[in-house]
């Protein structure tokens, strides 16, 4: 991830580019796309009947044209990346440059965490596999879903396909024709299904969610399942630092938490997903319904006291590990809800919240009749865009990087925060 | 219309359920309908067992039942008094032999179309009783072959027909490129993050009619819609897994569907012209989810027609010209209510509509949805002669074209047009908005 130290603080705006320029040059432009520091903006563009190519800050990347490009991302360190087709192969292209190797389909990017790390799935004369910075999978499978990457980005993981299972043949399928690929090496075992997986910290166990049979779920962890099964299972992930394995399972008609095997809440719920651990790996909070149609989060197993009929999501911890926050939905309208406390305002959408580093405040792009804006501790800022992307809090907290389109231009600003909740 | 096999009694082969029979055990029979019977059913159940009072008014309900010569045992009482009613009697001390036939009675004679609903005079829910011996069956691995089969594609890829994800992405780009050549500037915006609307299909499209896709893709283009369709598995709606009994892969399906709605930001969910995956989201599998209702603001096809139209963000040029009828999907008519959108739209897009009778809520079932079509070619005779009923209501209205706005009605009305020589053809309504709109380049 690129340190945000290094970023340009001190300029309080910058016009990077007048997007409506960018329009009288190609046929079309695409939805936008900026760095995380704010300094570039891109687009996939239409120059021609069936030719593509993407423009960064009113340039175009490159002189030769692609016959299609799609899924235009910049990954955390700040590369520009997409999946391009040339001569009817495709490929990931990243600033610019395409990888060697070339498939006859790739989808899916996946970045680590720190950006260092492109992953994605292909297909290649019918064989399925991932590729990790340009590097394939020696071994390829009949099929593959449910990709992951280590948050390290040292290892790929999928659900592969390891039997050739004949149309309509129910009874192979249940003996199990599934299994994981860790880095392309398949589990010596075999599941009726495998879906979503974690690594550990540093990509040495894999677990994933599997079941034995139609009937019964558990997590298997480098391809040994747990010893006790349950009624459903959700994606694990492992306590930071240890090899432990902590996932929702459904037991006795309630979900609770399981680590390794064993419920180590004592409370059930009529749901529960997206677990997460602070940063100081002591709390586990998970997106729970404590009673049908009411959701809210529980930390260690208690349950905030405010619920909200409809949808908790992007569940996010403070880096102090004392806060939670997440945006919460009812009736079509959306808040954010922190520590168990309701913001009043409420949006058409609102996106992932953002802790400032010290933890004391909390930040979110918000929309409201075709607008954007910013959410900052229970209150709206009143400047509004024709669009923004998430705030960044500077370094030291006191600044917040506003990248916005107003009128056809697209600005990076740095804003005091002291600005924009008055 | 002609009956070409009154009375034929086509031999069934079902390697589903004679396998999963040949390995049950009484043990296993008795300790898993004591199971779902005492672990997951509970007043509802109860109610429904007790109250009933055998008068018979559910039976006129039925399709099955009118189509089969008023055969009682094809009535929905009859149907609960071979299956369910049979297993309380004799207090879960049924064989294997039962429970095969109990398979075939929940999941190739009931639509759980709701209709016999309507007409007790209790509301009994035959779906519901219908339901409970599918999850019993399902419980004891005997479900049909190819229903079966279906549950498995939508375990491993999250689709109902083993469409790969690469499959799915390249149709998807594929018929934008052939949209192009009516519109040029058409996109299908993949994974746009705050769109207004992601569009979700089920996988019969990218497999067999792509150029449904192809369709919205210019209404949507046309009307100007900030939308978005995903590349990611969850894009099927669809939900078979709701209907083979199997509620933790059902639940599994909308978990997947939900939360890339979530991840791609959008405000609604537009899903396309399909009855059983709207059931899914409305009723039961965000029930599963711990959800009353769809957690955002999900509508089906025909309410998005009727907005566009409503709203003017589309504009006829011409309405078509065919005469057109219109069989209510159960589970967008009588389950959601849309039937008089529906009305609206055609009569807005066509020019000659004709209605069948009975109509509305209380229009008879295709005889293909509730996953009678899934369970595959061992019961497509059985399918189609018992519903004669239908054929006889379709043929009465002298229409060319038979719209109906949902998947498994369009495979089910098929089988049935071409069993009784109907001369009719099968449209969504989609196809029909395309054909007649104003296009960009006519406004």
């Amino acid at each position: 991830m690129a340190d945000s130290a290094n970023w340009d603080w001190g300029t309080g705006e910058k016009l990077i580019s007048d997007l409506d320029e960018w329009k009288s040059s190609f046929n079309w432009v695409e939805e936008p796309y900026v760095s995380p520091d704010g300094e570039q903006i891109a687009s996939i563009v239409n120059v021609d009947e069936a030719e593509f190519n993407v423009c960064v800050n009113g340039e175009v990347w490159r002189e030769d044209i692609y016959d299609k490009a799609w899924h235009l991302r910049y990954t955390p360190d700040g590369r520009l990346t997409a999946l391009v087709n040339e001569n009817d192969e495709w490929t990931v292209a990243v600033d610019g440059e395409s990888w060697e190797n070339t498939f006859d389909y790739a989808w899916n990017p996946i970045f680590s965490k720190d950006g260092g790390t492109i992953a994605v799935s292909f297909q290649k004369d019918g064989e399925y596999g991932m590729a990790r910075n340009d590097a394939p999978w020696e071994e390829l499978f009949a099929n593959l879903n449910c990709p992951e990457l280590s948050p390290d980005g040292t290892k790929t993981a999928a659900t592969v396909q390891i039997e050739d299972l004949g149309s309509a043949d129910i009874f192979k399928f249940q003996d199990g024709v599934f299994t994981a690929a860790d880095d392309g090496t398949p589990w010596d075992s075999k599941f009726v299904n495998v879906w979503w997986k974690s690594f550990n910290h540093d990509g040495s166990k894999l677990a994933a969610e599997i079941r034995l049979n139609l009937y019964d779920y558990t997590i298997a962890v480098n391809g040994e399942p747990w010893a006790k099964t349950f009624a459903s299972v959700w994606k694990p992930i492992f306590r930071p630092g240890t090899d432990s394995v902590v996932a929702p399972v459904k037991a006795a008609g309630k979900w609770t938490i399981a680590e390794d095997g064993n419920i180590i809440w004592d409370k059930g719920f009529v749901q529960l997903w997206q677990q997460m651990f602070s940063p100081d790996g002591k709390k586990i909070a998970a997106i729970v319904a404590p009673s049908f149609g009411r959701w809210t989060v529980a930390v260690d197993g208690i349950a905030w006291s405010a619920t909200i009929g409809d949808m908790i999501t992007e569940m996010v911890f403070s880096p102090d590990s004392s806060k939670v926050a997440a945006i919460a939905l009812e009736d079509e309208k959306w808040t954010l809800i922190v520590n168990g406390s309701l913001w009043q305002d409420t949006y058409d959408m609102a996106y992932q919240p953002v802790f400032s580093p010290d933890s004391q405040m909390v930040a979110a792009k918000v929309e409201k009749n075709k607008k954007f804006t910013f959410a900052i501790n229970g209150k709206t800022w009143n400047q509004k865009f024709d669009y923004v992307w998430d705030p960044v809090f500077s370094p030291d907290g006191k600044n917040i990087l506003a990248r916005t389109v107003e009128d056809g231009k697209y600005y990076r600003r740095v804003i005091p925060v002291n600005e924009m909740i008055g | 219309m002609t009956n070409p096999s009154e009375n034929k009694k086509p031999m069934v082969l079902d390697e589903g359920l004679e396998k999963g029979a040949a390995k049950l055990t009484q043990d296993r029979i008795e300790k898993t309908i004591k199971q779902v019977l005492e672990g997951e059913t509970g007043a509802r159940f109860k109610a429904y067992v007790e109250t009933c009072v055998h008068c018979g008014l559910c039976s006129d309900a039925c399709h099955v039942y009118l189509s089969l010569d008023r055969d009682p045992k094809y009535s929905p009482a009859g149907k609960v008094k071979r299956t369910i009613g049979e297993i309380i009697k004799r207090n879960g001390k049924v064989d294997a032999q039962f429970i095969k036939e109990a398979s075939v009675v929940a999941s190739t004679e009931c639509n759980l179309c709701k209709r016999c609903a309507m007409y007790c005079p209790f509301g009994i829910d035959t779906a519901y009783m219908m339901l409970i011996v599918r999850r019993i069956c399902h419980k004891l691995g005997v479900t049909p072959l190819y229903i079966q089969d279906t549950a498995h594609s939508h375990a491993a890829t999250m689709n109902q027909m083993w469409v790969k994800e690469d499959e799915w992405i390249d149709t998807l780009q594929w018929q934008e490129e052939d949209a192009r050549e009516e519109i040029p500037n058409l996109r299908i915006p993949l994974d746009k993050v705050g769109a207004d609307i992601m569009y979700s299909v089920i996988a019969p499209e990218p497999k067999f009619q792509p150029h449904l896709i192809y369709d919205m893709a210019i209404i949507m283009n046309t009307a100007g819609i900030n939308w978005t369709m995903p590349s990611e598995p969850g894009w099927d709606n669809s939900d078979m897994a709701m209907f083979t009994g199997d509620n933790e892969l059902c639940a599994r399906l909308k978990k997947e569907h939900f939360d890339l709605a979530a991840r791609l930001k959008v405000k609604k969910i537009v899903m396309g012209e399909c009855g059983h995956a709207f059931r899914s989201v409305y009723d039961v599998g965000n029930r599963m989810l711990g959800w009353r209702m769809h957690p955002f603001n999900t509508i089906h096809a025909i309410e998005f027609y009727y907005d566009l139209l409503k709203t003017g963000k589309i504009k006829i040029r011409e309405k078509y010209k065919k005469s057109v009828t219109l069989h209510d999907p159960c589970n967008v008519s009588r389950g959601r209510g849309l039937h008089d959108k529906a009305r609206w739209v055609i009569n807005q897009i066509c020019e000659d509509f004709t209605e069948m009778y009975p109509n509305r809520e209380h229009n008879y079932c295709c005889n293909a949805g509730g996953g009678v079509v899934n369970c595959g070619p061992p019961y497509k005779i059985k399918r189609v002669t018992s519903n004669r009923v239908k054929a006889e209501q379709v043929a009465k209205t002298g229409a060319e074209i038979l719209i109906t706005p949902c998947h498994n009605c369009h495979s089910g009305m098929d089988d049935i047009l071409a069993y009784y020589n109907i001369e009719m053809h099968t449209k969504f309504i989609c196809e029909i908005i395309n054909e007649v709109m104003v296009k960009p380049e006519e406004a």
